[in-house]
């Protein structure tokens, strides 16, 4: 039964890479998006470009693999192709982690592409490689797995993307890809510490030698944590939705 | 060897969720058998309780009592395995858009744990069975609808499952299409694999059927060959009159009794003048059984089919 779940898992997020995440517009936008926001803050506030790469690539990944992940399932249930994988031997949860790794890899994918860019720009000096391949692995579980939480709790296409953006916008000012969290006011950073943006941008800037690293792991932690909560959140909706 | 399918007392109530609303019996005790390689017709009118049935025997939606074994395995137990032995082809053709004809069959494949050797040749004779050869690489959404539901049902039985689940399987489909389907069907059996066959086209669960329960109010009124249903209807004469219509077309109604002078009389009493166009005596068809069984005058059932009914002279 176990052999049946990893093979439906892989397969079902080898489809969903093909049939839906690898096209042009996915990529430029995954790419295109971050890239925005973080030039129009750096013309703003122009100062240590090195300082924005940690939110650039953290933002790079929230929208890699939130922004799709976020209405597969809702697609896929209006169109009756979700009860395929149902009647399939596969269970609930190796299904909906199948989509959860397609998000995954294609987020990771577009993250990589900026992460090339930007070392080849700022150089690799003071990278940390096992935990900037840990962070970019873990927030990548925990966006994916909110992208899902996001599209088996609603019904509509639009509604998965006003939430989805209702979630990941006040993210992305308060999780500390623009202003440090230590800078805002005591309120927001309470806020900010129940995002999980917060800890990815708090990961990689360690990991890439920008900021303190005594608190990695517990911001590896904090990311696994999320992961598994939206995870379990999400296949208990889903099967509730599906009775 | 056992019975493809057994069920007994298989029940389910939808609990709702709403204040001061009642639960809802959507199929109330069943009980048949459907024996290896027969088709078996699963008819009823819409609401009756059929797609509810369907999605407990796939293990889709649980059932809330009652016990049902799918080729040797538990229903409540093994769903995991009865999933693996079982195609199943909903009502609407649900594979993927962005998939070519031949990269659906072969996720199908994928899914179920065909050897990876197998998939291209599978696939191929698949899509040449189902005379789709030519749009092999052809994505899903560009099909016709005729072939969307022939690509559906052969990525159904991609697995070679010895038990597949047809919904509706001609509902929308032009005449030509309807009767290639048919045959597709009747094929099935030929290789030996068991039918379940839901339908609301009385002619094709006739042609294709070994045998029908018939389906009301989430309960089994009849359940017999299509010959041994109709005789239930052979007391009963029906008179067909067609009369001409106050905009000079043609009406036609039915007349039922046992006494067939007593059925022609209450006709001719309804033409109240009208020209009498034609008059047949009609042999009662599973239709009639249906109607009789069911409640449903044929305006609504009609209604139900969408207006018409395609590709009545199936194979």
């Amino acid at each position: 039964m176990l052999a049946d779940d990893l093979r439906g898992l892989y397969y079902i997020a080898l489809k969903d890479l093909r049939a839906y995440y690898f096209k042009p517009p996915n990529i430029s936008w995954g790419i295109l998006l971050p890239f925005a926001f973080v030039l129009a803050f750096a013309i703003r506030n122009p100062g240590d470009l090195r300082e924005l790469v940690p939110g650039l690539l953290a933002l790079t990944l929230l929208f890699g693999t939130s922004s799709m992940e976020a209405i597969v399932i809702v697609v896929e249930r209006r169109i009756g192709s979700l009860e395929r994988l149902l009647l399939a031997p596969v269970r609930l949860p190796a299904l909906l982690a199948g989509k959860l790794l397609g998000g995954m890899v294609f987020g990771l994918t577009v993250t990589l592409v900026v992460l090339g860019i930007m070392l080849a720009v700022f150089g690799v000096s003071g990278v940390n490689w096992l935990l900037l391949i840990l962070a970019l692995l873990l927030s990548a579980a925990a966006f994916s797995a909110l992208g899902a939480l996001v599209s088996v709790a609603v019904r509509e296409i639009f509604e998965a993307q006003t939430l989805a953006n209702f979630v990941r916008f006040p993210m992305m000012f308060l999780g500390g890809v623009f202003v440090p969290v230590a800078a805002l006011p005591l309120g927001l950073q309470i806020l900010a510490r129940a995002l999980p943006l917060t800890y990815t941008v708090e990961a990689l800037r360690a990991a890439l030698g920008i900021g303190a690293a005594e608190h990695a792991i517990l911001d590896l932690s904090v990311l696994a944590g999320f992961a598994v909560i939206l995870f379990a959140l999400a296949v208990r909706i889903l099967g509730q939705r599906l009775e | 060897m056992s019975n493809a399918i057994e069920v007994e007392r298989l029940t389910k109530v939808y609990e709702q969720g709403q204040r001061g609303t009642k639960p809802v019996v959507a199929v109330d005790h069943v009980s048949f058998q459907v024996q290896p390689g027969e088709i078996f017709g699963f008819l009823g009118p819409n609401g009756a309780g059929k797609t509810t049935t369907i999605r407990m025997l796939t293990g889709l939606t649980q059932p809330t009592s009652g016990r049902a074994s799918i080729l040797g395995f538990d229903l409540f137990r093994d769903v995991t395995r009865i999933k693996k032995q079982i195609g199943v082809v909903p009502e609407r053709s649900n594979l993927y858009d962005e998939l070519t004809a031949c990269g659906n069959l072969e996720f199908s494949m994928q899914l179920y744990g065909v050897p990876r050797a197998e998939w291209r040749p599978r696939a191929g004779e698949l899509l040449e069975h189902f005379r789709l050869n030519e749009k092999h690489n052809v994505p899903f959404a560009k099909l016709s609808r005729g072939m969307k539901r022939a690509l559906t049902i052969a990525a159904a039985l991609a697995h070679r499952p010895p038990l597949i689940f047809l919904d509706e399987p001609t509902t929308g489909l032009d005449v030509m299409n309807a009767r290639s389907l048919r045959k597709m069907i009747a094929g099935l059996r030929d290789q030996g694999v068991t039918v379940f066959l839901t339908t609301h086209y009385m002619e094709e669960a006739e042609r294709l059927c070994d045998r029908i329960a018939i389906i009301v109010q989430g309960q089994i009124v009849a359940l017999d060959t299509v010959e041994g249903l109709k005789k239930t209807a052979q007391n009963t004469n029906i008179i067909e009159i067609t009369f001409e219509s106050e905009t000079n077309g043609a009406e036609t109604r039915r007349f039922e009794d046992r006494d067939v002078a007593k059925a022609v009389q209450t006709g001719l009493a309804q033409a109240k003048g009208r020209r009498l166009l034609a008059l047949n005596t009609i042999r009662p068809t599973l239709e009639d059984v249906f109607v009789r069984l069911t409640g449903l005058d044929r305006e609504i059932m009609l209604a139900e089919k969408g207006g018409k009914e395609p590709g009545n002279a199936g194979g």
